[in-house]
């Protein structure tokens, strides 16, 4: 499966020309992944995860501004970033469902307007954005990104077959229970929502490589969780490759016709979560488990 | 003095408005215990509404009012009968119908934008009034005072619902117990989607006066007045919908104090509110402590 995963994506370059396209596609498979990890394990949905890439994003490119380190440690940096992002936005899983979902979206917010804001100007670049294009690296950018692809797949894959998915899986179902047969709740969430929210970081942080200019609108518009919450809806929370063939479907259709025609591709995107809510909750992939078919 | 002063009485005015504003997803919630989080959506409708009715045909906004209120009911019964009773069947309908409805936002802004195009509206400054009204030596222009006084009237109307008349007892049943309700022979599905249809034309309502209180209006204010209204609800405390009258007064001042002496941190405010009011005090100001685990 990464193997596949890998494959696909160092061969694809070579027969498809829109390499920052591929790109894209991937940043967004990764964070399609690293929100089912959070809401398809634990039921927790995260409005704001954007929050969590443009944390990364930040991070990174203030690294390579002021550190000097090499810019895969800065990367890695803007990941840790949002983890302690995370530490710090952690008394939000004491919520539940559409509060805690609210809150984070209301937290992320914060963070972009105290980013954007003019009197940071010297620090964050306010609504100018920063530049890195001194570490301009598309080639080596893509390969992180592949490693970060990689490594939210093998997290879902671990959450999958461990035993501590299965407990995520048993918390969500019914908390009460699942605290009586000695799982710490508490701890694995906040496991959980730290891992997901360092997937979104090095997401970030190699998207900001990638991009090496960017606005802060580019890293905390709302659009992004938005697609990444459809994305991994459209294939199935709860699995391995339902968020990949979510991302993968969605955004080519996005692609395709999203990019000319937003309105249309909104409209269709919309009616697609309605759909999805009121017929198939599971996903697309709830077609095969319906059948029968194990998907993994 | 004069800048508190200001600050002060726009707080209030603005804040009865924004009362408005967030009453009606506040109203659907506690009914139903379903989220809206088309919430902003319509009310960007009810904006459009409000410009049709002045620019295109030529009235004055205000009869945007009964306007949307017939939107309201064509909208609101179909809408209502199509998803609420098979989310209210489903296991987490608090949960579904939050990303349902954020589908059903999405579809709405998508149709605003195709309908209306993406340029910022505005309507005639002179429509309500192009004078100021001075309390305190305090001027604000006529429309906001239009607006706060509409808005009494919408609020004032559903509690005399609520407290005068059989159908608002039954409202109130359910709000307090959804199966006692059933029990003891209410129609909870007639009383929930006259509740809808009320909850979005009050949306609607507020959305008429947007433009004015903003300045313009564009499809994609939605998503954050939904925020802002959550932050209103969240603030009075969810599923008591008069509770939202304290929170519209609380933003309203905060936003207006912020306004006044650090403007550029100004949009903060509702968001630090909300992350603030949620984790100090889940169920709002007024609320009864409720929460689950």
């Amino acid at each position: 499966m990464l193997a596949l995963l890998i494959a696909v994506f160092l061969f694809l370059p070579h027969v498809y020309g829109n390499e920052s396209l591929l790109f894209t596609l991937m940043t967004f498979i990764v964070l399609a992944q690293g929100l089912n990890l959070l809401y398809g394990f634990t039921g927790y949905l995260p409005f704001g995860y954007v929050g969590f890439f443009g944390c990364g994003a930040y991070a990174t490119s203030l690294l390579v501004l002021h550190s000097g380190l090499p810019v895969l440690l800065c990367v890695v940096g803007g990941g840790l970033a949002a983890v302690v992002m995370g530490l710090i936005l952690g008394p939000l899983l004491r919520l539940s469902g559409a509060y805690f979902s609210i809150a984070s979206l209301a937290a992320s917010q914060i963070l972009y307007f105290v980013v954007s804001n003019t009197n940071l100007a010297d620090i964050t670049g306010g609504p100018y954005g920063l530049k890195i294009e001194q570490v301009y690296a598309p080639t080596a950018s893509y390969h992180t990104m592949l490693a970060v692809l990689v490594l939210a797949t093998a997290l879902a894959a671990y959450f999958r077959v461990s035993a501590f998915g299965m407990g995520l899986r048993a918390t969500r179902q019914d908390p009460v229970s699942a605290s009586m047969v000695g799982i710490n709740i508490v701890r694995a969430r906040l496991i959980t929502w730290l891992i997901s929210a360092g997937v979104a970081g090095l997401a970030g942080g190699a998207y900001a490589w990638n991009l090496s200019v960017f606005y802060p609108e580019a890293v905390f518009t709302l659009q992004i969780s938005v697609f990444a919450i459809v994305f991994s809806l459209f294939g199935g929370v709860g699995t391995v490759i339902g968020p990949i063939i979510g991302a993968g479907v969605l955004y080519s259709l996005y692609s395709a016709i999203g990019i000319s025609e937003p309105q249309y591709f909104q409209l269709i995107y919309g009616g697609l979560i309605v759909l999805l809510v009121l017929f198939m909750p599971g996903g697309v992939l709830s077609l095969l488990t319906r059948r029968g078919v194990r998907v993994f | 003095m004069e800048l508190l002063e200001y600050a002060i009485i726009g707080g209030i005015l603005y804040g009865i408005y924004f009362s408005l504003i967030g009453i009606g997803l506040n109203l659907i919630f506690g009914v139903m215990r379903i989220i809206n989080l088309a919430h902003g959506q319509f009310i960007v409708l009810g904006a459009y509404a409000a410009w049709l009715v002045s620019r295109h045909f030529g009235f004055n906004p205000l009869w945007g009012v009964p306007t949307v209120f017939v939107a309201a009911i064509v909208i609101g019964y179909p809408l209502y009968y199509a998803v609420v009773p098979r989310l209210q069947r489903s296991g987490d309908p608090e949960m579904l119908s939050f990303i349902l409805f954020f589908g059903v936002g999405q579809m709405l802004e998508a149709l605003t934008g195709l309908g209306f195009g993406a340029d910022q509206r505005s309507l005639p400054s002179e429509a309500l009034g192009s004078g100021n009204l001075g309390v305190f030596g305090q001027e604000f222009p006529d429309s906001w005072w239009w607006a706060a006084g509409v808005s009494i009237a919408a609020i004032v109307a559903l509690w005399l619902y609520f407290t005068r008349t059989r159908l608002g007892y039954a409202t109130r049943a359910i709000m307090a117990s959804r199966e006692e309700a059933l029990a003891t022979g209410i129609n909870v599905n007639k009383v929930s989607a006259l509740a809808f249809v009320a909850g979005l034309a009050l949306a609607g309502i507020a959305g008429v006066f947007l433009p004015y209180l903003l300045g313009s209006v564009s499809p994609d204010l939605g998503d954050s007045l939904t925020t802002t209204s959550f932050a209103i609800v969240i603030i009075g405390s969810l599923g008591n919908p008069l509770g939202t009258i304290i929170g519209g007064l609380v933003f309203g001042l905060g936003t207006m104090l912020m306004q006044t002496y650090y403007s550029s941190w100004s949009n903060l405010v509702p968001y630090v509110l909300l992350l603030v009011i949620v984790l100090i005090r889940p169920t709002g100001l007024l609320g009864k402590a409720v929460r689950s685990v």
